[in-house]
């Protein structure tokens, strides 16, 4: 565990919010609000079962198969939702494809909205003041900040999170994937690279 | 509150973004708890997201730079329980329940969290057509709400191009208020060219887009 994070707890929260938060859990399953199994099961849905595997797969679909890829970047909810073997997404999921003319990043400036259901709970970076001030103001530095230089010749456009939309990012195939299955492309696919602060890994 | 430091675009002096290799889903097991129950209180129906989001933006400015997402959320979780009189004072200083608990529409049950959670559709029928086009040049109003608004401060006065109509949906800046105040309204995503947002010295070519409610633009 890293301890640098400007948004990240220190060793006198994290006993401060130990106490309090199971204090907390306590009175709201004595009132009966809430059933602990119900919020173990919350926990262990989101360590173990949602994350950016499901935006991967999505991804690597779209580079491998022209007619999912046009329906996903026209309705991205609807086209995630013929994917049965996926969990199901809300409306509302917008994907939005790097070419090498624009790259596209993701941020929400106000709080942390992020695409749950396709990419897992956000990173602490994502939630963080740095990236959520800079994003929308020098996004280029904060691509650095990831080690991620783009030619100069590609525009960037940020987009900011501020309604109940959310977005997935599908970055560019990268050179030398022609002979991948759909499973080893999906591989290629990282958190990072669905965000726009990142690219796709070349295959090794 | 809309003009705090929950709405951080633009602003300097943060530092360098710090990703974690390998990163857990939570840093320690308080977090999972406290997610899980913003979850399961949330399934009551009692607020809407934006009355939880606006629970957060009211902590004062000084706690919630200093507190990490999940004590964030946890200070806004106990804020929003008392209001709504779920607990008392009482039983938080005493870390029990000192008292039978009020009835609650729903709550969430072990069944309700065997999948994955998905999102609730915010799209509503519209009570009339939308007042722009996509192409349409406008600008976002000049609005300092002391109460919630997802207009951020940056775009606020700026020229933008409608880009997208993405449907009539759940206004925050009501529904932030109280449940029943839905008020939806046409959503639309704009986009500002960078120099017109940050000057001249903008990086070249820079677009950002935000998703903006029909009250927050104006006809230019």
């Amino acid at each position: 565990m890293a301890h640098s994070h400007d948004d990240h707890q220190h060793g006198s929260e994290l006993s401060e919010m130990q106490l309090r938060v199971r204090a907390l859990e306590t009175i709201l399953s004595e009132k009966g609000y809430v059933d602990p199994a119900a919020l173990d099961r919350i926990v262990e849905t989101y360590e173990t079962e949602v994350g950016p595997h499901n935006g991967a797969r999505i991804v690597a679909r779209a580079w491998v198969d022209p007619a999912f890829k046009a329906r996903l970047l026209g309705d991205g909810s609807e086209a995630v939702n013929s994917l049965g073997h996926l969990s199901p997404v809300g409306s509302h999921l917008i994907a939005i494809e790097n070419t090498p003319e624009q790259h596209n990043l993701v941020v929400c400036t106000l709080c942390s909205c992020y695409p749950w259901e396709v990419l897992g709970l956000p990173p602490v970076w994502y939630k963080s003041a740095p990236f959520r001030s800079r994003a929308v103001i020098d996004p280029r530095s904060v691509l650095a900040d990831f080690g991620v230089t783009l030619p100069a010749e590609t525009k960037i456009r940020v987009w900011d999170s501020t309604a109940e939309t959310r977005f997935l990012v599908v970055p560019m195939r990268p050179a030398g994937t022609e002979g991948l299955s759909e499973e080893e492309l999906a591989e290629l696919v990282t958190r990072d690279s669905m965000v726009g602060t990142g690219l796709a890994k070349s295959p090794a | 509150m809309s003009n705090t430091v929950h709405d951080m675009g633009g602003m300097h002096g943060f530092g360098p973004v710090q990703p974690e290799e390998n990163e857990p889903t939570f840093h320690a097991e308080w977090e999972g708890r406290v997610h899980a129950m913003q979850r399961a209180m949330g399934a009551t129906g009692l607020w809407t997201i934006d009355g939880g989001r606006a629970s957060l933006e009211t902590l004062p400015p000084v706690e919630y730079l200093r507190s990490s997402y999940y004590r964030r959320w946890f200070l806004g979780l106990e804020q929003r329980l008392l209001k709504f009189g779920l607990v008392s004072e009482d039983e938080i200083a005493a870390g029990h329940s000192l008292r039978r608990g009020v009835a609650l529409n729903r709550t969430l049950k072990l069944s309700d969290g065997q999948n994955p959670p998905i999102r609730g559709n915010f799209e509503r029928p519209s009570q009339a057509p939308a007042r722009f086009k996509v192409g349409d040049t406008v600008r976002a109003r000049l609005l300092n709400p002391t109460t919630h608004t997802r207009l951020p401060r940056y775009a606020r006065g700026k020229t933008c191009t409608i880009e997208a109509i993405r449907g009539c949906q759940v206004y925050p800046d009501t529904a932030a208020l109280d449940v029943a105040n839905e008020e939806p309204e046409w959503l639309y995503t704009v986009v500002f060219a960078g120099s017109e947002l940050w000057g001249d010295a903008a990086e070249p070519g820079l677009t950002v887009s935000i998703d903006a409610f029909e009250p927050y633009l104006e006809a230019i």
